[in-house]
């Protein structure tokens, strides 16, 4: 990328302080992405997946929510930093500069407006206009997104739209002040895997139309497979790999990114063999132990020495070129450990 | 294998849609399951799969008689249980059992896990060997749980703890057969797997069969033998899991297929798709003829007009449509 990216996550850290402790939900996660680049974040429930991006959307409740860090959107009027800024002034980026859809449209959407009042009161915000400008804008919306008839269906009401359709009108909202980021949090996660192909092909097409920064949290290996430049993979709150699509998929350097790309039954592998299950359960964000938040379900803790899963957290570090993982194993090791999960 | 364990012959069940309210009206049928044909072996898995509204579920609770069949016919073991009542079929009970999808909402959060699973045994009237908490804890022990949590209550195991109670909860009375509807769908991804190796321990241990109920077309392929495709009530396809897998002949299988997501960066990026276009219509009112007819490439007159049989096309090999792919 010749320019600065268009979103720079720096050491951010969001904590839920509650009756029986500090959530450590996210911690120190920084990352990157450019426009036109798609950023895939691979996580459990609990992983601190979702909480991250809805830091930068400045959707946390400032008073219940303990935020460090800095995530800067690189406008072109000069870089702002959405944790530290103003409530005003990050409200007039949401929706215009960065947008968000999220995984169940039907609870998205008000059932009480039609479509069309719902994209146009998002249009509202940032245009001068009549009334009969927003909805043009509208239906022009609604007829990118794949909406057949846009003109007549902008006048319906949410419940008149199956699961697939309501997410395109999602996506229309999302994008029709043309943002520059757009997060999609689980954005085929409620769909029927026909109807996913569909949407996934859609939000391809718009990120190319708009030139947009795509952030797309799933839990999905398949989907991030095929959609994604980088990905961010995480655990018990922290970002445990990151690196291109290819050498996360064909070089995994996490134990964890091992266990779980090797965890899932493959469409064309036909014999059957036993699934390789990661044991145990993700830890509980309060009170993370000491060490490694991984330990306790790794198999190959022991290779390293001196006991240091259990008593250093490992930190994020580059192991090949633009490649990182949070893991004391050697390079040698983890090859072999790759080896012995999955057999290449 | 001389008799199946389990015979199903053209399985119906509808559904009465009606206007609601205090004169409410009957408006239509929803007909969920519209004849499905399955024969079932011991320690054999049938997956059942296909998109939301194709009858899986309803298909697999009708089996359990937990909904009266409409029309078709069930055979376990040998008997005819289409229509036989609930205090006849309550000692089949204990062959036939179920694993539910939610292991939030299937689990009672009032019980103990010890009456939980030991429920089992006083519903049937058993008196296992050495009492029933001395078996509850070996149930536990065997899916995986640590029996010194008898006393614990739900909603202190995590969603793929609460799975294996529904599982030790089924396996109790060594049933036959076990319907599964979704096991590991609300599961974490690096859970799923646990989970499913269990079920195929238990099945290799007790010579148990399966109905696979899933829209995971992965899972189903990675534990079914047989599996059934399902579209709008109706059985698309239903093959030997190779067979189907290697070579679908339905068109809907096909692009089924195709839509999963692949976990390769290059081959999942390379490969050939089929995007199917729309929506699935709404089973209140299916479309005339095939009823994948409105999303085939392949419709033609006759799609619209003429519903398509299920015959058979190869060795253990079915499928419904009039211009199956090479």
């Amino acid at each position: 990328m010749s320019t600065k990216p268009f979103l720079e996550v720096k050491n951010l850290n969001v904590a839920f302080p509650t009756e029986d402790g500090l959530v450590q939900a996210s911690n120190d996660i920084s990352f990157t992405v450019a426009r036109g680049e798609t950023l895939a974040v691979v996580g459990e429930s609990g992983s601190g997946k979702s909480v991250t991006s809805l830091a930068v959307m400045g959707l946390h409740d400032r008073k219940r929510t303990q935020i460090t860090g800095q995530a800067f959107l690189n406008l072109d009027s000069g870089p702002v930093d959405v944790i530290s800024a103003n409530e005003d002034v990050v409200r007039k980026l949401r929706g215009k500069a960065m947008s968000m859809i999220f995984q169940d449209p039907m609870s998205a959407l008000h059932p009480y407006y039609s479509i069309g009042n719902q994209l146009i009161e998002a249009w509202e915000l940032y245009n001068v206009g009549s009334k009969e400008d927003g909805k043009k804008r509208a239906i022009e919306m609604l007829d990118l997104v794949g909406i057949p008839g846009a003109d007549k269906r902008v006048d319906e009401f949410p419940h008149q739209f199956s699961g697939g359709m309501r997410q395109r009108v999602m996506i229309a909202m999302a994008l029709i002040n043309n943002p520059s980021l757009l997060i999609a949090d689980e954005p085929t996660t409620a769909l029927d895997v026909t109807v996913q192909s569909q949407i996934l092909q859609l939000i391809r097409e718009m990120q190319k139309e708009f030139n947009m920064a795509l952030i797309l949290i799933t839990h999905d290996l398949g989907v991030v497979a095929e959609v994604a430049d980088r990905v961010n993979v995480m655990y018990a709150g922290k970002i445990v790999e990151s690196g291109g699509a290819e050498d996360i998929y064909y070089r995994p350097n996490h134990p964890y990114a091992i266990g779980l790309l090797n965890s899932i039954p493959k469409i064309g592998e036909l014999d059957s063999r036993r699934l390789v299950a990661i044991p145990g359960q993700p830890p509980s964000l309060i009170n993370l132990p000491q060490g490694c938040s991984f330990r306790e379900r790794c198999s190959f803790s022991d290779r390293v020495a001196n006991n240091l899963c259990s008593t250093t957290a490992p930190s994020l570090d580059e192991k090949t070129t633009d490649h990182f993982a949070r893991c004391h194993l050697s390079e040698a090791e983890l090859v072999k450990a790759r080896k012995e999960i999955g057999g290449n | 294998m001389t008799q199946p364990l389990l015979k199903i012959e053209g399985l119906q069940k509808y559904f009465k849609t009606t206007t609601g309210g205090a004169f409410s009206k009957v408006k239509g049928t929803v007909k969920a399951v519209d004849g499905i044909d399955l024969e079932i072996y011991p320690g054999q898995t049938v997956g059942l799969v296909g998109e939301s509204g194709c009858g899986k579920t309803t298909a697999g609770r009708t089996i359990l008689k937990l909904y009266e069949p409409t029309g078709g016919k069930i055979t376990f073991e040998g008997r005819d249980i289409t229509n036989i009542s609930a205090k006849e079929m309550k000692p089949l009970r204990s062959q036939i059992q179920m694993i539910f999808q939610d292991p939030f909402a299937s689990l009672n959060p009032r019980q103990t896990v010890g009456s939980l699973i030991g429920a089992a045994f006083d519903i049937q009237g058993i008196k296992p060997e050495g009492g029933v908490e001395a078996e509850v804890q070996r149930l536990m022990a065997r899916v995986g749980l640590n029996p010194e949590h008898i006393n614990r209550y739900p909603h202190e195991f995590s969603g793929g703890q609460r799975q294996r109670i529904g599982v030790a909860r089924a396996i109790a009375l060594k049933p036959k057969l076990i319907v599964a509807d979704e096991p590991v769908s609300a599961l974490d991804v690096s859970i799923q797997a646990q989970v499913v190796n269990l079920l195929e321990d238990l099945q290799d241990e007790f010579n148990m069969a399966y109905i696979f109920v899933a829209h995971d077309l992965s899972v189903v392929q990675h534990i079914s033998d047989r599996v059934i495709v399902m579209y709008l009530g109706k059985v698309m396809e239903e093959a030997d899991k190779v067979d189907l897998f290697t070579h679908p002949r339905h068109p809907y299988t096909k692009a089924l297929l195709s839509a999963v997501p692949v976990a390769d960066p290059i081959k999942g990026r390379k490969r050939e798709r089929i995007i199917l276009q729309g929506d699935l219509p709404s089973p209140v009112n299916p479309p005339p003829g095939c009823v994948f007819n409105t999303r085939c490439w392949k419709a033609t007159d006759k799609c619209r007009t003429e519903i398509p049989q299920l015959l058979q096309i190869g060795t253990n090999h079915r499928i419904a449509c009039h211009h199956p792919e090479d």
